[in-house]
């Protein structure tokens, strides 16, 4: 037991002589962990066009980021695990039919673009997964349609009605909604019996729309494991929930259709790209509930997600301005 | 009485079992002491004895240097046998006596400090300074409210710190003392309210300064939260003001003692007592923790050796707490009047290294964590690029050190002392805020 005492050379070093946290990889590797039960049942549902969509989203991603470091001789990051986090979320937003080329070109320009041309983790302003789908929804938005269905996203009323079609060349639920609503402003479908079918399995939509319900089951998981803040879901969700409502649309359709779980509760939670308080939390996941529902509605095209969360993230330097506490002590506030 | 207090804080492991169940007693007598004359903030000690001096306990044998200064007390009789200078653990150097104790001691007596009737010129006279580890001379605290009324006195047994049991030892096992310091704190100052405040990780002290407390004084039990103790924390949960930036305690009304302070004040005044000894609490890895009422000048090598030595695995010896202490470089350091504890760490439970150059991934756990509801990211940020002029609108000198917010920095990134240099360099620029 007796250790000697008097001979030995201390190392020191300034306080806290504590830690008690989770490491950056950790949190990384946890938000992974909760978004393996809807990947694998992607997986078991749309096969290799799944595996090969995760394959190339997330080979791109840590190797772009991999040859990054190693062109700019910086130190390797690849094992903390984010670009590995990014990769998966990408997948995750892509249709099934996807080319896996154009799934590549996702992962380079959301960690080239997206995370490493602002300094690498913690420096970008907007969430890189994202950037990635930005980028492929914009320069091949006619390739990735026609993938998917022949005829189109989108496209019109001419899309066959939910009961009628199958997998492989149907639209997406909320194409027809959409569709419908901009035609006749209303649903030419009754929306409450695509609940089941949008809670437990959906092959109509990206990896991770196949369910909404295991993507309700990681969220709540990683809230209560205190990795992301509720307020940020809480906001979105409901902000959603309340605004389809005043549109005289389903809410719960609404909520549980397309992006906006996978977006709500793990893209918007991203914590380089969402706000440093509590209430700035709240806001800017109010903020892309409010951008989300809008531009599903009225918007031009599809990705009113994606762009819901880009927009609000490129306000959060603002929102943290504006939301900074009082200095314990001061009158006025600071910053 | 519970409320809800001060926003942010953590909730480390407090480790405090390991301890606080062992009883206050005195280690065996160290073959030498070793005394410095500077204990406390402020100027050192002049020494009034030299080499080959024999010395009674209690005896003064330092004497205060100007206005914030405190006497040094022979805490044995003995002989001293040298006054040598070296580095202190402040990391500045400073003067030692080296007293060897007479083997034949007699602990209940000695040598009484004047009665002057008056109870600050009593505290000064028995070298009292906050004992919480601050070693801030306790009647300097007195005449600091120039004039303002204190209209509340609080007693601070919140000990908020991991692992150190040493204000519950004494809470649970002299509550009188601690009662009638508080009381003699409150008449002095003319205060309307004395409050004790303490954790409810401490029921029996609870219960126990309960039972000496009449109307007089409120006992004000607080959930266990890190940094409840810290004394701008304490008051807000106390009486829910502010003390504003670069004000003290005194511009609310307020004065803040430590319990074992506030103990050592009942000596002085009631058995004309000089601070020569204190509670050491002696913990982590070691062979059987324990609370020692341990002299002034007890080398650290000694205590550590009474309370079984400390384990193989051993890496940093904290003096103090974990979240706030000083790492001890070298173990023949001196017990002095603001040594709470002593804390034998292993790798396992220290922070990794810490890298300037990791990333802030922007989590907002220091945000969330911070007391002072700093933004410690933005202030690592700007002092990491050395902006000096951008970091000044996050108010680094408003920290308090407490340390929240790197314990919690899954990056770990070195906060706290990225907002050190921040504080430095802005006071010489003379930035007041």
């Amino acid at each position: 037991m007796r250790a000697d005492l008097g001979t030995r050379t201390w190392r020191i070093a300034s306080s806290p002589h504590l830690a008690q946290t989770v490491s950056c990889s950790r949190i990384m590797f946890i938000v992974i962990a909760t978004l393996l039960p809807v990947t694998i049942w992607a997986v078991l549902n749309m096969g290799m066009l799944a595996v090969g969509l995760l394959v190339a989203c997330i080979a791109s991603t840590v190797g772009s980021e991999a040859l990054w470091n190693w062109i700019a001789r910086k130190p390797q990051t690849i094992t903390d695990g984010s670009a590995l986090l990014t990769g998966l979320l990408l997948a995750l937003t892509m249709p099934p039919r996807t080319p896996l080329w154009i799934a590549v070109a996702g992962g380079v320009v959301a960690i080239c673009l997206g995370k490493m041309l602002f300094g690498g983790l913690g420096w970008n302003l907007f969430n890189p997964a994202l950037v990635g789908k930005a980028f492929v929804a914009i320069s091949w938005a006619g390739v990735m349609s026609e993938q998917v269905v022949p005829g189109g996203w989108y496209r019109g009323i001419d899309v066959p009605a939910p009961e009628g079609h199958d997998a492989i060349t149907g639209a997406t639920r909320l194409a027809i909604a959409a569709a419908d609503k901009a035609a006749s402003g209303a649903y030419g479908f009754e929306s409450s019996q695509h609940y089941v079918p949008l809670l437990f399995r959906n092959l109509e939509g990206s990896l991770g729309e196949i369910s909404a319900a295991l993507l309700i089951l990681g969220g709540f998981i990683l809230i209560a494991m205190r990795i992301i803040d509720w307020r940020i879901p809480a906001g979105y969700i409901g902000t959603a929930a309340v605004l389809s409502w005043a549109f005289g649309v389903d809410p719960v359709f609404h909520v549980l259709a397309g992006g906006l779980l996978l977006g709500a509760f793990f893209m918007a939670t991203d914590y380089v790209t969402s706000p440093m308080t509590k209430v700035g939390r709240f806001l800017f996941g109010c903020g892309c509930g409010l951008i989300n529902i809008v531009a599903r509605l009225y918007g031009p095209g599809p990705e009113a997600t994606t762009w819901a969360i880009l927009f609000m993230n490129g306000l959060v330097p603002l929102i943290d301005r504006l939301t900074a506490s009082r200095v314990f002590g001061w009158r006025k506030k600071n910053g | 009485m519970r409320n809800r207090g001060f926003s942010g804080g953590i909730h480390p492991s407090s480790n405090k079992e390991r301890s606080r169940d062992s009883i206050v007693r005195r280690p065996s007598m160290p073959p030498r002491l070793h005394v410095p004359l500077s204990q406390h903030l402020g100027a050192p000690a002049s020494p009034l004895v030299s080499s080959g001096d024999t010395v009674l306990r209690g005896q003064i044998i330092g004497e205060a240097q100007g206005p914030i200064s405190a006497p040094v007390h022979s805490p044995v009789e003995g002989e001293v046998t040298g006054v040598y200078s070296t580095r202190l653990l402040s990391g500045a150097h400073g003067d030692v006596f080296e007293i060897v104790p007479d083997p034949h001691q007699d602990w209940d007596s000695f040598v009484k400090i004047d009665d002057s009737g008056d109870v600050s010129e009593t505290i000064r006279m028995a070298g009292i300074v906050g004992l919480g580890g601050a070693a801030f001379p306790s009647s300097v605290k007195l005449h600091s409210s120039h004039g303002k009324p204190i209209r509340t006195v609080i007693v601070n047994g919140c000990e908020c710190e991991p692992y150190l049991t040493c204000d519950d030892r004494l809470m649970r096992e002299s509550p009188a003392r601690v009662v009638t310091g508080a009381r003699i704190l409150g008449k002095a100052m003319g205060a309307k309210r004395i409050v004790i405040a303490l954790e409810d990780d401490k029921p029996e002290a609870q219960e126990a300064l309960s039972r000496h407390a009449e109307s007089d004084v409120e006992i004000v039990v607080f959930p266990a939260r890190y940094p409840q103790g810290a004394e701008k924390q304490l008051i807000y949960s106390i009486i829910r003001e502010e003390v504003p930036h670069g004000r003290l305690p005194a511009s609310v009304g307020v004065l803040v003692h430590n319990v074992g302070t506030a103990a050592a004040i009942a000596d002085a005044v009631q058995l004309r007592k000089p601070l020569i000894e204190r509670i050491v609490t002696v913990t982590g890895h070691v062979g059987q923790p324990a609370n020692f009422l341990t002299l002034i000048g007890t080398p650290m090598s000694h205590l550590l050796s009474e309370a079984g030595g400390f384990a193989e695995g051993v890496s940093r010896i904290i003096s103090g707490g974990p979240m706030t202490g000083t790492a001890v470089p070298d173990l023949e350091l001196p017990v002095v009047k603001g040594t709470s504890g002593l804390v034998a760490l292993a790798d396992a439970d220290l922070p990794p290294a810490v890298h300037a150059d990791q990333p802030c991934i922007r989590c907002s756990r220091c945000v969330d964590a911070c007391p002072m509801r700093l933004q410690p990211y933005a202030i690592g940020i700007h002092a990491n690029r050395a902006d000096w002029d951008g970091i000044q609108r996050f108010v680094p000198l408003s920290c308090i050190e407490c340390g929240c917010c790197e314990t919690v920095c899954p990056t770990r990134r070195p906060l706290i002392q990225l907002i050190r240099r921040a504080k430095q360099v802005l006071i010489s620029k003379g930035v007041e805020a």
